[in-house]
């Protein structure tokens, strides 16, 4: 076992965390939220200079072959400041699975363009039956001479309104529930057919819920075989989970400095808060959740490239169980030491406590993750 | 980064998980696997078939028997014991009294009581708490007054675990009562055979009799047998305690605990059905395998940290595996005692204390709720949850 960084990779953690700190404050940040896509574009592009939007892919793609680790490390970063950028949506999740599962040339269309910064993706597979059941798709394709007609309605695309192109999840055959028959397809987010309606996430964040009317796509736009595309997905969003988690340590980490910060600033009855033993203890069960999501959180790296497909949704789905409970208790801790000033928009804290309360549904919440690793029988003496 | 064990450490895992497969006796393996209690004559068969094989004592400096294994190993080590499930050897030699004479004591001491604490020819008792001392552990006031070649003892101690067996205590007594606090307390070896020293029983709530108390009347302990320098006495328990933190997640305990609560939920019926079918219960088994499985990345992260640091101290981020760790043995022997339901209600303290082996009722069953109750010391002992948070707190947080 070895915790450490590479030389390399502690470099990249200093020039992320530099980077946020200078281009990303607090106060950055909300200017950066009412421009018009919902981030900075501007910040996107030092993104693109610095290799971050092509760090997941291979140097064949235009990418720089990071793995698992090298994600945690800026996803850390970008929870921490908060950062509104599509990076989770758009290059890990979207960009992951075109890495995984798309062809030579559906990789050269989208993935040099993505790390250059002038494209951005979108996985649009979420459906309102489904709530959080990968498997359970209604949106239909159907072949037509060469090409495919694609309806439905997808809810929730994270960073879906802003997105240039979609990868959407389309029923070739079976029923709504069937593993078998989800195929993928690339669409143009303005292609005939495809209406959006984007909105404010609770985090300040964007999403949109999208829909599709007989959206024509041609026979290149298949992603794989079709009928085939549910592990492809239950990949992207496995590997999409362990960015969150990671994410989710940056702002638990924060939160929690935060409040500690608050503790000993803030005078009650003639002393610093934080000389009470009662806030003193609850400042340290957040530590403890905090370490021990944490240790989740490398158990997801770790086990997102695990070629056993089981094993692995086993494992991230127990990450998500933690960093969910860790993320419940850490928010609302933050905002309750805070007192009155954390019930406050203009406070930082309860941005963060924002966030977490969406990391802890995005991708399936505690309970959905609880079941689906009991159904699984458990991580045993994994 | 790589969380992977090497192949070195996998195959190490298989060295002694099958030395434990051959070497534990199974009427000891039987008994740990109820949650009976040990008896002493199987305590010290079992230490001693493990000081044959050189690992009765792993973590110990290697001139004085250890086996010089990183702490990835001694990780592995416990782990597989207690996954056996082999009986821990009695923490008080292995963990407390060696490694402090290691530390501290002088050549003589070392010499003549290392070899006989690994082989528990001798058997240590601790005698720190009292009365009016339990987290506030330096507010101690026994005695020891010099009088020529020796300290005389005078003083109570409470919970001195194991003190009916033991040959030795390793005694915390005031030498200087003008001094502050934490400062004029000295470390002695106390034999327990000399005259003054008066043991009474203390039953649990489990219904059994493991700890103490211990009353000191003019007990002469020879000033040979002083640890280290006058005085000094707190900072070697001081270094002690956390010596004793860094292994205190007992990880295995609650891993063993859990896989057999699964095995156990198989058998058991609910409305005419397994147990293990629950989806409510495979959830709650679930959610303490996720919480384990972190606290495993935790301890493999600190032991890390730990040999990283140059003062070779213990992280005070250790405290967070004392407290985890209690937690999680507590949901796992809770756990248990889910499983068993009716069949855990009868009470049989004999059976209990393993010296009754073959009951009319529920074998299985029937230690599960006494070692639910008894879980309950482990956020109590060794510097309670709460003191640990205080530690955390002042040394991590800097409130």
């Amino acid at each position: 076992m070895d915790f450490d960084l590479s030389d390399e990779q502690r470099m990249l953690q200093d020039s992320v965390t530099r980077l946020l700190a200078e281009q990303c404050t607090f106060e950055q940040r909300q200017a950066h939220l009412a421009e018009p896509y919902g981030y900075s574009r501007a910040l996107w592009s030092q993104f693109a200079e610095m290799g971050l939007l092509g760090l997941p892919f291979a140097e064949t793609d235009g990418g720089f072959g990071g793995g698992p680790v090298d994600t945690l490390i800026v996803m850390a970063a970008v929870g921490r400041s908060l950062a509104p950028e599509p990076y989770l949506a758009s290059v890990i999740m979207g960009g992951g699975l075109l890495r995984d599962a798309g062809s030579a040339a559906q990789r050269a269309a989208s993935l040099p363009a993505m790390a250059a910064g002038t494209l951005t993706l979108a996985l649009a597979h979420a459906e309102t039956p489904a709530r959080f059941e990968l498997a359970c798709v209604g949106t239909t394709a159907r072949q037509e001479g060469g090409s495919w007609l694609i309806s439905g309605s997808k809810r929730f695309v994270v960073s879906g309104d802003s997105a240039d192109r979609l990868i959407v999840s389309a029923r070739t055959q079976g029923a709504a529930n069937d593993a078998e028959g989800i195929s993928l397809f690339v669409v143009d987010a303005d292609a005939p057919g495809v209406t959006r309606r984007g909105y404010r996430t609770q985090d300040h964040g964007r999403a949109a819920d999208i829909r599709l009317d007989s959206v024509r796509v041609d026979a290149g736009a298949l992603i794989g075989v079709a009928g085939t595309g549910l592990p492809i997905i239950e990949r992207a969003v496995d590997v999409a989970i362990a960015a969150l988690c990671a994410e989710a340590i940056g702002v638990m980490e924060r939160a929690h400095e935060l409040t500690v910060d608050y503790l000993k600033v803030r005078r009650q009855f003639g002393v610093a808060i934080g000389s009470f033993q009662a806030l003193q203890h609850r400042a340290v069960d957040m530590l403890v959740a905090i370490e021990q999501a944490r240790s989740m959180a490398l158990y997801a790296a770790m086990m997102c490239d695990e070629p056993d497909a089981a094993g692995r949704s086993r494992a991230i789905s127990a990450a998500k169980v933690q960093i969910g409970k860790s993320a419940r208790f850490v928010g609302q801790e933050a905002v309750q030491l805070h007192g009155g000033i954390g019930m406050t928009e203009e406070c930082q804290v309860g941005h963060y406590f924002r966030r977490l309360s969406v990391i802890e549904i995005l991708f399936g919440d505690t309970a959905h993750h609880l079941r689906r690793l009991a159904r699984s029988g458990g991580l045993g003496d994994a | 980064m790589d969380l992977r064990f090497t192949a070195e450490e996998t195959d190490f895992r298989q060295e002694v998980r099958a030395f434990f497969e051959k070497a534990l006796p199974l009427d000891i393996r039987r008994k740990t696997a109820l949650g009976q209690r040990i008896s002493k004559e199987e305590m010290l068969r079992w230490v001693r078939i493990l000081h044959d094989r050189g690992w009765a004592t792993p973590a110990w400096a290697p001139e004085w028997g250890g086996t010089g294994w990183d702490a990835v190993k001694q990780y592995i080590f416990k782990e597989e014991l207690h996954l056996a499930p082999a009986p821990e050897p009695i923490s008080f030699n292995m963990n407390m009294i060696g490694p402090t004479l290691i530390a501290f004591g002088s050549e003589a001491q070392k010499r003549h009581f290392l070899p006989k604490i690994a082989r528990m020819d001798y058997w240590f008792c601790q005698g720190f708490s009292e009365p009016g001392a339990g987290s506030d552990l330096a507010s101690l006031r026994t005695t020891a007054v010099r009088d020529g070649d020796h300290y005389v003892i005078d003083g109570q101690k409470l919970w001195t675990s194991t003190a009916h067996h033991a040959d030795w205590c390793f005694v915390l007594a005031r030498t200087d009562p003008a001094a502050r606090k934490q400062q004029g307390i000295s470390y002695l070896l106390m034999d327990m055979k000399t005259p003054g020293i008066t043991i009474r029983p203390i039953v649990t709530i489990d219904g059994h009799h493991e700890t103490n108390e211990m009353f000191l009347d003019q007990v002469r302990v020879p000033v040979a047998n002083l640890v280290g320098e006058e005085n000094k006495g707190w900072d070697y328990a001081k270094y002690l305690l956390g010596h004793e933190r860094s292994g205190i997640a007992r990880v295995g305990i609650s891993k063993m605990r859990v896989r057999r609560a699964r095995q156990l939920a198989a058998q058991a019926m609910s409305g005419g059905r397994p147990l293990i079918e629950d989806e409510r219960f495979q959830e709650r088994v679930a959610e303490i395998e996720v919480e384990l499985k972190a606290l495993e990345i935790t301890q493999m992260r600190l032991i890390a940290d730990i040999g990283k640091r140059q003062d070779g101290k213990p992280d005070p981020k250790s405290s967070i595996l004392k407290m985890k760790g209690s937690q999680l043995q507590q949901a796992s022997a809770e756990l248990l005692l889910e499983v068993a339901g009716y069949s855990a209600l009868e009470f049989d303290p004999a059976f209990v204390a393993g010296s009754r082996s073959q009951v009319e009722g529920d074998d299985w069953a029937m230690a599960l709720a006494p070692n639910h109750y008894w879980a309950r010391h482990v956020s109590i002992v060794g510097g309670s949850n709460e003191i640990q948070r205080n530690i955390l707190a002042k040394t991590v947080l800097g409130l």
